[in-house]
């Protein structure tokens, strides 16, 4: 692999309760390979004290995502040339709306205990999520197969979002499009946690989410369809039938 | 009597799977690993639940404990697994001649298998290379990498297992006669550098066991094998889609999500901590890829990598070394009590090895505790975040 280009890394550091603060590395690179191969080599070459999340480096674990130039992205499947040219600087970040762990990583608990309080499944039917290009539609008998879901719980949406920055309350984006995924189906509770202060109606529409999502999930469309099914199931109860 | 103390070193697939057997079995236990969880060969596996089929020819001990495995952990940790099956699929005569093979190493190993006339493969999967010979249906699946490795994790933590992520082991702590009573680490969230003291220390690193047991004045003899993975953008096949022929390079297609994974290749290297990609190798599994999967040309690529197997050989290289797992008790092979290695292997099998290991661990403090991790279903992976 030929590394003909030279970019300045320039990465955010940040152990214990010491303040934070910048690092920069000078690197060769090559601009076809990923933001993340480039942080992995400074840990591997120049600074073994680098901290940084990751585990698949093919986006279906969801584990890289940090913020990019002051865009979220899922570093392992974005190429070094997509966002920055030879001779330029890389800024590195910590996703933002979690609390830094160390350096790069950030604690997502939070995401996830979310996850499984609206009840997101992680593995379904195949038809449920289906996939855009027409030649990869599944014959009809495997339908019923099942597939891992889109969402990888990467937090890039939650990062993203202005209205996660105002609240850490805010359930956010990926969890409100869980509860979507999973549907209300009349499940009473699942219906009070999102149709809250701290739910679907706090959304302003920013649509950062789906601008950041490297799923396909689509957050903000979800969120908008969740919105659709809480007025549902309200005028379902007022009815008495919910 | 107080629970015995066991120090396990890395938190990939057999860290894991060792945190949680040990925890069952009643031991305290501490997982110290330099990363996050799976951040090695692990997390950056294609992903292959393994019926057994590729190694049912030549290395049928592998093969084995690859669908007895696989039908367990469709069983104990469904929610992080494709449980969609395979295809083996011949396109050349020679593909058809290694067919005879195959179908008597399936029958072998137990590996159940059916045979398929093309047009009902092509049915099922309507995008194979439409000049398919032959096809058999064997019950591969995919899984999600650090999701499977999360859900031993957080069943371990369940059971009281403690995780020391970014913890680098830079020493091992050594009696007067050179036996191993714990390790020095060096957390790299904080910067701080500590001492931890264990009845046993487990060297679950894998590709990297060489540097822990060298820290001993021990030895395996690990060869680190890494090969390339291809993710593509497009989701063309709903099962594992496997060529029928003798392990090769790019002789696999794996869907998982909206994606496919191409592997992959084999070749050694002596530095483990940065492997970076060779180019040639991208349009190798493009080419191979695209002679079971035409689509796969108009698909785009969606993210390169490598991932170092542990392959355990002396005198033998690459392919042919069986893809079976063993552990070491340094104490019979260089007299250094009180450190056990288990490398090898493959992420299907994580739960045999760890079963495995706990067994040495277990003769050598006298433990009468059995493995019980066969019949335990696994915690979700988000409880590993959820848990204390």
């Amino acid at each position: 692999m030929i590394n003909e280009w030279k970019i300045t890394l320039k990465i955010y550091r940040q152990k214990g309760q010491e303040p934070p603060h910048y690092d920069t590395f000078e690197l060769e690179v090559n601009p076809d390979e990923y933001v993340l191969d480039a942080i992995e080599r400074v840990w591997a070459f120049r600074d073994r004290s680098l901290t940084f999340a990751h585990a698949c480096h093919h986006s279906t674990c969801g584990a890289c995502g940090m913020r990019v130039n002051d865009v979220e992205k899922l570093t392992c499947i974005t190429p070094i040339r997509s966002v920055v040219a030879n001779g330029g600087v890389l800024k590195v970040d910590p996703m933002r709306n979690f609390p830094v762990v160390s350096d790069l990583v950030v604690d997502l608990g939070s995401l996830y205990q979310r996850m499984d309080q609206v009840g997101h499944r992680s593995v379904l039917p195949l038809g449920e999520e289906p996939a855009p290009h027409p030649a990869a539609a599944p014959a009809p008998e495997d339908l019923q197969a099942l597939r891992l879901a889109d969402c990888i719980e990467c937090g890039l949406c939650i990062s993203a979002c202005p209205v996660a920055t105002t609240t850490p309350a805010y359930l956010g984006p990926a969890v409100l499009a869980g509860a979507q995924q999973h549907g209300l189906n009349g499940d009473l509770k699942l219906l009070e946690l999102v149709d809250s202060d701290s739910g679907v109606w706090r959304c302003h529409s920013a649509f950062e989410c789906t601008a950041v999502c490297p799923s396909n999930v689509d957050p903000a469309r979800r969120i908008m369809d969740l919105r659709r099914q809480v007025i549902g199931a309200r005028i379902a109860r007022f009815f008495g039938r919910g | 009597m107080d629970k015995p103390h066991a120090i396990i070193i890395g938190a990939g697939f057999t860290g894991v799977a060792t945190a949680h057997d040990l925890a069952l079995r009643g031991f305290d236990v501490t997982v110290v690993e330099r990363g996050p969880i799976a951040n090695g060969t692990s997390g950056r596996t294609h992903g292959l639940l393994h019926s057994g089929g590729r190694y049912a020819v030549k290395d049928q001990e592998s093969a084995i404990e690859c669908i007895d495995e696989n039908m367990i952990l469709r069983k104990i940790v469904p929610q992080v697994i494709e449980p969609n099956g395979g295809l083996f699929i011949a396109l050349t005569e020679s593909d058809l001649e290694y067919g005879e093979q195959f179908i008597e190493g399936c029958e072998a190993c137990h590996i159940p298998i059916e045979e398929l006339k093309p047009q009902q493969a092509l049915k099922l999967e309507p995008n194979l290379n439409p000049r398919l010979l032959a096809a058999f249906t064997i019950p591969d699946g995919t899984f999600d990498p650090l999701r499977l490795a999360l859900s031993f994790a957080a069943t371990a933590k369940s059971n009281g297992a403690r995780f020391h992520l970014y913890t680098e082991v830079e020493g091992l702590l050594l009696d007067g006669q050179g036996n191993v009573v714990g390790v020095k680490t060096w957390d790299r969230k904080t910067n701080q550098r500590g001492e931890l003291r264990a009845d046993i220390v487990v060297n679950a690193t894998g590709a990297w066991a060489g540097e822990i047991t060298e820290m001993a004045g021990a030895s395996v003899p690990v060869k680190p094998t890494p090969g390339i993975m291809v993710a593509y953008d497009q989701r063309l096949c709903q099962r594992a889609i496997n060529r029928l022929c003798p392990p090769s390079d790019g002789d696999i297609i794996l869907p998982q999500r909206r994606m496919m994974v191409v592997g992959t290749t084999s070749f050694e290297v002596t530095d483990l901590d940065y492997v970076p990609v060779i180019e040639e190798q991208i349009e190798l599994m493009l080419e191979r890829g695209a002679e079971m999967v035409p689509g796969i040309r108009q698909a785009k690529v969606r993210g390169v990598y490598m991932a170092t197997r542990p392959l355990i050989g002396a005198g033998v290289t690459g392919r042919s070394i069986a893809r079976t797992f063993k552990c070491y008790d340094h104490k019979a092979s260089d007299n250094v009590d009180g450190l056990v290695t288990i490398t090898g292997g493959k992420a299907t099998t994580l739960r045999a090895m760890a079963e495995a290991t706990a067994n040495m661990v277990c003769a050598k403090l006298g433990v009468t505790a059995q493995c019980s991790t066969k019949d335990t279903p696994l915690l979700s992976y988000r409880q590993f975040y959820a848990l204390p």
